[in-house]
């Protein structure tokens, strides 16, 4: 890794994010691994507010703002556009929430995916549709409270495991990322600008306004996630070659629960069953890596 | 050089002679014999551009939002279910100033499923800031074609070229081919105001508060306005070139006409027909083609109608709760003058319905036999329709 990454900022201070917000420190160190030469594509989500109103940009380099589903199409467009005009030095980036990833925008980054178009989509996963207030989304985990999943109706369905999806997809790389690792971060935004063909990253942001977190909490339970094994950090090359770059065995997920409002209401027993969802999914994750716990 | 070609081969071949660098495209009949050639022009090289083979139309113009914004001119045709699909996006590339041209061939929306042509999808997309032109024939869709690069790269806006599915986009017709060198002196390569830069990096399509947000439309609205001008303009330059021009609406016999019929699309050609009969007959009739719907040539409408005493306006589509729409706008366009004609509406053709000599004949008659017009809309050649129990 460059060590002079951490001193490259692309990113002005001013943004409108709130205070502790995860997907501004995402954006924040993710630039520092792509530098000057890059063009990003800006679905509607928290981020079309954080880079600010016209006529202000938070962004020192070129954004388009696009329609919600339309990351992976928008994308796929300015790639061929450099191409035409010959330039093969620019990487494309799509930034987007998990709404615009999961649900909405799931067609268009499946068919540019598909297409093996040549740039990054990042989704920035808060796990619920943040912009428009805290609403549910395929991402929100099983047991939360979202405005859309309110009092005893929380969320009893499992997130979207949307790697595996990508992976599914047989793209030369895809790899999670957490806010609360920037050294993985930043070697995994720097591999997968050095790759040609598409290449997802799946970025791990707190959001302390949406999870009922007090905001200098949130790189702690950013942290957590990994450390519980809820989100665990590894990357797969062409669709098979796993490589798990974490292997915690620190927390159990009810730390990590006790500490967010928007779990307040599960009992022990619902704690429990999502800790054995949580080790199921990990043993799978385990199995595909051919490793052992 | 004379060739004969498909409607849907004239807009290739224009296609190709604009330098069109990024094509996008779903299929969708009757569409597909468009971008069946385009495709082919990129595989072979016979164009230097980059068609994206996406997974839906909606993803389609979003893929040209994107390659627009970075400089490169772009093209796309779609149809009916298509262009309903992108409705969203056609509002965005307006917005966003993007001068992309794109093609629809006018086929009737479901339910239920019916390929033929109505011209309900196009117009239902009046209010998203879209230039839009409709053609009578296959020289007309090349020349249009090629002037519309120009139109939307002079104003910023888009520009929609709308034919009729089938009677034009898979007839054959003598067309007349100009050489690429001077398809050139028209029509130079892009050159965008703006663009996607890394070396002037500036951000496109922010958040925008109500400090500015009407400033911005407002400045949309001026350059639909401008169109209207440059249109005429760029129609000279190219008459100067090529020899062709049409006119944002062409008026025939309406000097001293007493009654005259609107048309657009392909009923032109067939209505162009019965007037030179009922003109052998004595017959004070003229005709008011409508190529250009928007920006909608008030003026030009007034000055066409004017004079007469009735004007029967032909609609192949209909806005439910209202009418066909040519009838409703060129009934407020008319509403400035101090003595107006009475204005009949008619609907025919729907769903790709032949619209024969015979059938304009009756219209001509029952509004040169009434006075003012028994309703709002009169729906020509309905048959009595027993529904299965
Ligand atoms: C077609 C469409 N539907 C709905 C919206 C409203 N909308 C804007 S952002 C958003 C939620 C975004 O959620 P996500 O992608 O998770 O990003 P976040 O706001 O959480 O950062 C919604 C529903 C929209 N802009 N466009
Ligand atoms: S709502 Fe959440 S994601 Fe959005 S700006 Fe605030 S902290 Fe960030
Ligand atoms: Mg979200």
């Amino acid at each position: 890794m460059q060590i002079d990454a951490y001193d490259r900022e692309y990113m002005c201070s001013g943004h409108v994010g709130c205070a502790g917000c995860g997907a501004t420190i995402a954006m924040r160190l993710f630039m520092k691994a792509m530098g000057e030469k890059t063009i990003m594509v800006l679905p509607a989500c928290c981020w079309s507010v954080i880079a600010g109103p016209y006529p202000q940009s938070a962004m020192k380099i070129p954004v388009i703002h696009t329609a919600f589903e339309t990351g992976g199409a928008t994308a796929s467009g300015v790639r061929a556009a450099l191409d035409m005009k010959g330039d093969t030095e620019t990487s494309v980036v799509t930034w987007a929430g998990d709404g615009g990833t999961f649900d909405i925008g799931f067609q268009s980054l499946s068919g540019a995916v598909e297409r093996n178009e040549d740039f990054i989509y990042v989704c920035y996963d808060n796990e619920a549709y943040m912009n428009t207030g805290i609403q549910r989304s395929s991402s929100t985990p099983y047991g939360a409270w979202t405005t859309t999943t309110p009092g005893q109706d929380w969320k009893r369905l499992r997130k979207k495991n949307i790697v595996e999806v990508l992976v599914a997809h047989r793209i030369p790389y895809v790899a999670t990322a957490n806010i609360a690792f920037p050294e993985d971060l930043i070697r995994k935004a720097q591999k997968a600008k050095s790759i040609k063909g598409s290449k997802f990253l799946h970025i791990f942001a707190s959001c302390p306004t949406g999870w009922r977190i007090p905001s200098e909490m949130s790189v702690k339970i950013a942290r957590m996630a990994v450390q519980t094994n809820i989100f665990p950090l590894y990357e797969v090359e062409d669709g098979i070659h796993y490589t798990i770059n974490h292997k915690p065995k620190e927390y159990l997920v009810r730390e990590y629960f006790k500490l967010q409002g928007r779990f307040r209401h599960l009992t022990d027993k619902d704690l429990d069953q999502i800790q054995t969802m949580v080790d199921e999914d990990w043993g799978l994750l385990l199995k595909k890596a051919g490793e052992r716990s | 050089m004379k060739r004969v070609l498909e409607g849907s081969h004239a807009v290739a071949e224009a296609v190709r002679l604009a330098n069109v660098q990024v094509v996008s495209a779903y299929p969708i009949t009757p569409q597909t014999h468009i971008v069946e050639i385009i495709s082919d022009y990129c595989a072979k090289g016979k164009m230097n551009a980059k068609f994206i083979p996406v997974e839906s139309e909606h993803s389609c113009l979003a893929a040209l939002v994107g390659a627009q914004s970075a400089g490169v001119r772009t093209f796309t045709a779609t149809s009916s279910q298509g262009l309903a699909l992108m409705h969203e996006i056609l509002h965005w590339v307006s917005a966003a100033r993007l001068p992309i041209v794109m093609v629809d061939v006018n086929r009737a929306l479901g339910p239920g499923w019916n390929i033929w042509t109505d011209q309900t999808d196009s117009l239902s997309q009046r209010d998203t800031g879209w230039i839009q032109l409709y053609c009578e024939d296959g020289q007309e869709v090349l020349d249009t074609t090629l002037q519309a690069f120009r139109l939307a790269e002079r104003v910023n806006l888009p520009v929609m070229v709308v034919l009729d599915a089938f009677f034009l986009s898979h007839t054959y017709e003598p067309v007349d081919v100009p050489e690429q060198k001077e398809v050139d002196r028209f029509l130079p390569s892009y050159s965008p105001r703006f663009n996607l830069d890394t070396r002037n990096p500036y951000t496109l399509s922010p958040l925008v508060t109500p400090a500015f947000y009407m400033e911005m439309r407002h400045d949309m609205a001026l350059a639909m306005d401008e169109a209207m001008t440059c249109f005429a303009e760029i129609e000279e330059e190219y008459a100067a070139l090529f020899n062709r021009r049409y006119g944002s609406v062409e008026a025939v016999t309406c000097d001293d006409a007493e009654i005259i019929l609107v048309t657009s699309g392909t009923i032109t050609s067939t209505t162009r027909l019965l007037l030179e009969e009922l003109r052998a007959k004595g017959e004070k009739v003229g005709l008011l083609k409508m190529k250009m719907f928007r920006p909608f040539p008030v003026e030009a409408v007034c000055r066409a109608l004017g004079r007469a005493k009735k004007v029967a306006v032909i609609d192949r589509n209909f806005s439910f709760g209202a009418g066909g729409v040519f009838a409703q706008e060129i009934k407020a366009a008319l509403y400035k003058l101090p003595v107006r004609p009475t204005v009949f509406g008619y609907i025919a053709g729907l769903g790709g319905r032949d619209v024969t000599t015979d059938i304009l004949e009756e219209i001509y008659i029952k509004t040169r036999e009434t006075d003012l017009p028994s309703q709002e809309s009169i729906w020509i050649g309905l048959q009595e329709v027993k529904y299965a129990n």
